[in-house]
C-alpha cells in the first residue's frame, strides 16, 4: 500500500480543460463618442452586436494525489464549470450581463472575469485562463500578481 | 534560449482502479473510467525542449534524433498497449493523464543531447490535457 509521501517529493502537474460556449457581444464604451467608438472598435462596434464560439481553457495546478493520480476530480471541475461558466454565459448577450455593465465585453475583460470565477474553485489552484475568441485570436490571464507567461511558465 | 516542441501520437487502453478500495468506492471516484474492461484514447504527446541554437547547424536539437528518442522511449512502449497491464510504471500507479505526463518526463529526462527537457504535455482528448515541468 502506497504511503502518502511528503508534499515536497510529490510531483506537481497542471491539468487543462477546454469548455465551449457561444455568446454575442458589442464593443462599445460610453466614455467615447459614436465616432470614437467606431474608430476604436471598428466592425465590433456594430450596434446590433455579433457573436463568437468561445473556447475557455482553464488550467489548474497542484500536487498529483499519490492515491488517485489526479490534480483534481474532473467531475467536480466540470460541475463547477457548468454552474458558474456555461449556465451563466452560454447563448447569452455578454453586454446584458451584470459582469459587463461597467466594463467593455472585450475578451481581455472576459478572460479576467472567468479567472475571477475559477479562483473560487475549491479543489485545486487556478494557474491561468486562456480564451480563444476565434481560431486567430486568443487571450491569457494568470492573475493580478503574476508575470508568468501562461504557456511557457 | 529557444524552446522546441515535437509532437507524437499513441493509442492505448487503460482504466482507473485502486486495489485498496471497494468496487463502490472506485466507481464513485473514477466513474466511467473504472470499467475494468478498459477503454482507450488517441493520445497526443508534445515534448518541449529548451536549449541554445548551435551557431553552425542552427538547431537546438537534431529533430530526427529527437523523433527517434520519442519513438524508442515512449511510442514503442505505449502505442497499441494496455497501459495498466503492459507498461511497468502503471502496474502500481494509475495511468491518469497527469501520471502519463510524469512517466514520460521520467523516461525522457537526461536522454536528449544538448537540450534540457522543458515540458511534457499529454492530450487525452482535444479538450483535456496535462502538463508536467519536472516539479517535485
Amino acid at each position: 500500500m502506497t504511503q502518502a509521501t511528503t508534499n515536497s517529493s510529490v510531483p506537481r502537474a497542471y491539468l487543462s480543460r477546454r469548455y465551449h460556449l457561444s455568446a454575442s457581444h458589442r464593443l462599445h464604451t460610453d466614455a467615447f463618442s459614436a465616432d470614437q467608438n467606431r474608430a476604436a472598435y471598428g466592425k465590433c462596434n456594430n450596434p446590433h452586436g455579433h457573436g463568437h464560439n468561445y473556447i475557455i481553457e482553464v488550467t489548474l495546478g497542484g500536487p498529483v494525489d499519490p492515491i488517485t493520480g489526479m490534480v483534481c476530480d474532473l467531475g467536480a471541475l466540470d460541475a463547477f464549470a457548468r454552474e458558474h461558466l456555461l449556465d451563466r454565459f452560454d447563448h447569452q448577450n455578454l453586454n446584458t450581463l451584470p459582469e459587463f455593465q461597467s466594463s467593455v465585453s472585450t475578451t481581455e475583460n472576459f478572460t479576467r472575469e472567468v479567472h475571477r470565477i475559477f479562483t473560487a474553485f475549491p479543489h485545486a489552484q487556478l494557474t491561468g485562463i486562456r480564451i480563444e475568441e476565434t481560431s486567430n485570436n486568443s487571450f491569457e490571464y494568470a492573475g493580478p500578481d503574476s508575470n508568468r507567461k501562461a504557456q511557457s511558465l | 534560449m529557444v524552446l522546441l516542441t515535437r509532437k507524437a501520437e499513441f493509442s492505448s487502453a487503460h482504466y482507473y482502479w485502486n486495489d485498496a478500495w471497494s468496487a463502490e468506492e472506485n466507481q464513485r471516484v473514477f466513474g466511467r473510467c473504472a470499467n475494468r474492461n478498459g477503454h482507450g484514447h488517441n493520445y497526443t504527446l508534445e515534448v518541449t525542449v529548451a536549449g541554445e541554437v548551435d551557431p553552425v547547424t542552427g538547431f537546438v536539437v537534431d529533430l530526427k534524433q529527437l523523433k527517434e528518442i520519442l519513438e524508442h522511449e515512449v511510442i514503442h512502449v505505449y502505442d497499441h498497449r494496455h497501459l495498466n497491464l503492459e507498461v511497468p510504471e502503471f502496474a502500481e500507479r494509475i495511468p491518469t493523464t497527469e501520471n502519463i505526463a510524469i512517466s514520460i518526463w521520467d523516461r525522457l529526462d537526461g536522454k536528449i543531447p544538448n537540450a534540457r527537457l522543458h515540458r511534457v504535455r499529454v492530450y487525452e482528448m482535444p479538450d483535456l490535457f496535462a502538463d508536467y515541468y519536472g516539479e517535485r
